[in-house]
């Protein structure tokens, strides 16, 4: 479909940029790891503290520099007025969001990808104990910080005081994916997992993401176009 | 008809909530309960029960905000006319004053009935999660410069979409809970007046000021374009 | 891809919360035509440019779009309409080449090397600059490698938001000479600038905008004299 080809072209402007400075990925790493490192100091030290509060950093993290990530990539389509153009383009103005959406969820990957085993590593967690769960669940938080970033970022790209409305708008918006994400990762890493609740809170994200991925779809033009 | 729109229910919600707290304070029966030895039981909570009335009633009429803030922004946007942006904008107005009346309330009978001012229970999490995106949205409106109405429609619309996911989210746990089993069918039969009457009364309440809002906003926007078309005409200077 | 030969601006307002920006705005726009949209900042010219771009959606008033007496709508109007602004719209971060590659294949237009090559000729962008990446440019080499793209499509309705901010003397004068010959091919230029120099004596028509009104419109070839003349007329 000419639609998905747009977007990836989009998607993939936007990675290859990525890839040759690999600013956004070395800053957001790195705040992540940061953030590990400052968790593992802040949170109590012994096994049974650790597997109830690894959960929680993880997702914080992945929340924080999603945040940021998004942030950084939109920012690129300010500098230049670039995002006019893909607007201006002939393609479908959906084609623009899903390929900036999909090229932010590889981002929030990759660096969830980096705080995973720091986490592990700093914090004896055993996060990589059901290795599917944990990948499947964490893919499907990328992808609905990605969604509902995306819109946001897109639609406040050039409002006023647009660096700290993305988070107010965003976070409680997204509190049932931390939250899912959360218990997912938490059934996963105790003592006795628990899979029934980890499939259902994989579930859950995964009907999430769909929720808000038509959604986003249906109003994206609505939202951009000023 | 719009102009008497305000003060009638405004009226009807002042009758209402006078004949309610009447009711409440002086006709419904104390919540208490006995257990099997036949004393009192420990989770009776006398007086503080009849926060209830009040706190189950704003509740209510929170949700409703909340629809009508989401249903009204997706009009905004379809339309694109100021008047649907207007009810929304009114709307959570009303739902954040509402709201944080079920959060107090809410506090206060989480300390007659467990001994703490907060708990992470379901009903009083999901209320803060809805709270803090009507705060947003707020937030929104208040600074985001002239795109404000499209991008707190926008939040405005997520939320509502959200909101069965917040429920789900929570799950059922201590909370009093809701339909056939819930507080609103059990209660007790002397309860149930005072308790539809104060329902009935906040709803009142909540269109009086919705109703109120979008009538100063409304005149706000004429003042607003008369001015311009003096200032086009040179009339105004 | 249908040229457009008109562009029918009826009674186009905007409102941005509770700024006007527009106030019915009617306006016609025809093929062979370079319009030159003038007024004061905060008189509505990029806002009425953004809208005739399909980038800003109006609350009052329609803008029609027609080629060979048809309507043109939606994605296919956007195929026809090119764009040069203040900012570049080019990205930094990709070289000259990648940049005329991505928007060939968003346009769905020829983006093979000798295509690129030749409309980087076009602007005259030194060969050995293509590669390198657009941000190590000059302000004189980004302003053709934005000149490059806008044409790569070959549009018919092209629009430009102070186009010649930033260019000395000369490349002002060659900008506007390009967009002259660009007319004389047939295209619908609109022009919203503060360098009356410029386009004087090249543009025949002329509007000028005043707190959001079309205070003034007129069709006929200016002098520099003459368009000076007008402006403060009427901007103000």
């Amino acid at each position: 479909m000419t639609l998905l080809r747009h977007a990836a072209r989009v998607a993939w402007k936007d990675l290859r940029i990525e890839l040759r400075s690999r600013e956004i990925l070395y800053t957001m790493a790195f705040f992540g790891a940061l953030l590990v490192v400052v968790f593992s100091f802040a949170f109590p030290q012994d096994a049974r503290a650790v597997r109830g509060s690894v959960p929680g950093m993880l997702w914080v993290a992945i929340a924080f520099t999603g945040t940021i990530g998004l942030g950084r990539a939109f920012d690129r389509e300010r500098e230049n007025d670039t995002m006019r153009a893909l607007l201006l383009a002939p393609v479908p103005r959906l084609a623009v969001f899903l390929g900036k959406a999909a090229s932010t969820a590889v981002l929030v990957l990759a660096v969830a990808a980096v705080c995973t085993p720091l986490l592990a590593l700093f914090l004896g967690a055993p996060l990589f104990r059901f290795p599917v769960p944990i990948v499947l669940i964490v893919v499907l938080g990328a992808i609905g910080i990605s969604v509902v970033g995306s819109v946001f970022a897109a639609t406040l790209l050039k409002v006023r005081s647009r660096d700290v409305l993305l988070p107010v708008i965003l976070y409680p918006l997204l509190v049932p994916l931390f939250v899912a994400g959360t218990k997912c990762t938490a059934s996963l890493v105790a003592e006795i997992p628990n899979f029934d609740a980890a499939w259902y809170w994989i579930q859950f994200l995964g009907i999430y993401d769909a929720a808000f991925l038509v959604l986003s779809i249906w109003i994206f033009e609505s939202l951009v176009i000023e | 008809m719009t102009k008497l729109a305000v003060p009638v229910f405004a009226v009807l919600a002042a009758i209402g909530l006078a004949v309610s707290c009447y009711l409440v304070f002086f006709v419904t029966p104390l919540e208490f309960s006995y257990n099997e030895a036949n004393k009192l039981n420990g989770s009776s909570l006398f007086f503080n029960q009849k926060i209830y009335y009040f706190h189950v009633a704003h509740a209510f009429w929170l949700f409703t905000a909340v629809g009508v803030a989401g249903t009204s922004s997706i009009g905004f946007l379809i339309k694109r006319d100021p008047r649907w942006d207007d009810v929304a904008s009114a709307s959570v107005d009303v739902a954040v004053a509402f709201g944080a009346v079920v959060l107090l309330t809410g506090s206060i009978w989480a300390k007659a009935a467990w001994d703490v001012w907060w708990q992470w229970e379901p009903r009083l999490t999901m209320s803060l999660l809805l709270w803090l995106i009507l705060v947003g949205y707020v937030l929104v409106r208040q600074f985001a410069g002239p795109s404000a109405d499209r991008v707190a429609a926008g939040m405005a619309i997520f939320g509502m979409v959200g909101v069965p996911f917040i429920y789900k989210m929570v799950g059922q746990d201590s909370h009093p809970a809701a339909g056939a089993n819930g507080v609103v069918a059990t209660m007790q039969a002397g309860m149930r007046p005072a308790f539809w009457i104060g329902v009935a009364s906040f709803l009142c309440w909540y269109l009086a000021l919705v109703i109120s809002r979008v009538q100063s906003t409304r005149a706000e926007r004429e003042v607003r374009e008369l001015r311009e078309r003096g200032l086009d005409l040179g009339v105004l200077s | 891809m249908t040229a457009l030969d008109e562009v029918q601006i009826r009674k186009v307002a905007k409102r941005y919360g509770h700024e006007r920006a527009l106030a019915g705005v009617t306006l016609d726009l025809k093929r062979r035509s370079m319009c030159a949209l003038l007024g004061h900042n905060g008189a509505g010219k990029t806002t009425l440019l953004g809208i005739v771009s399909t980038l800003v959606r109006q609350t009052g008033g329609t803008v029609d779009y027609r080629a060979n007496g048809a309507a043109v709508t939606g994605a296919e109007v956007r195929r026809e309409i090119g764009m040069l602004a203040h900012a570049s719209l080019c990205y930094g971060d990709l070289t000259a080449r990648e940049n005329l590659e991505l928007t060939a294949g968003l346009y769905g237009v020829d983006g093979s090397p000798p295509a690129i090559d030749r409309a980087l000729d076009g602007v005259q962008l030194d060969r050995k600059a293509r590669d390198r990446q657009a941000r190590t440019y000059s302000r004189g080499m980004v302003q053709r490698l934005a000149l490059a793209r806008a044409l790569l499509t070959r549009p018919s309705l092209l629009l430009l938001d102070e186009p010649f901010t930033g260019l000395d003397r000369d490349g002002a004068l060659a900008l506007g000479h390009e967009l002259g010959a660009l007319r004389d091919a047939g295209a619908i230029v609109v022009v919203v600038t503060h360098d009356l120099e410029a386009i004087a004596g090249r543009t025949d028509h002329v509007a000028i905008l005043r707190r959001g009104q079309l205070v003034f419109e007129e069709r006929g070839t200016y002098t520099y004299e003459q368009l000076k003349d007008v402006y403060h007329r009427h901007a103000n």
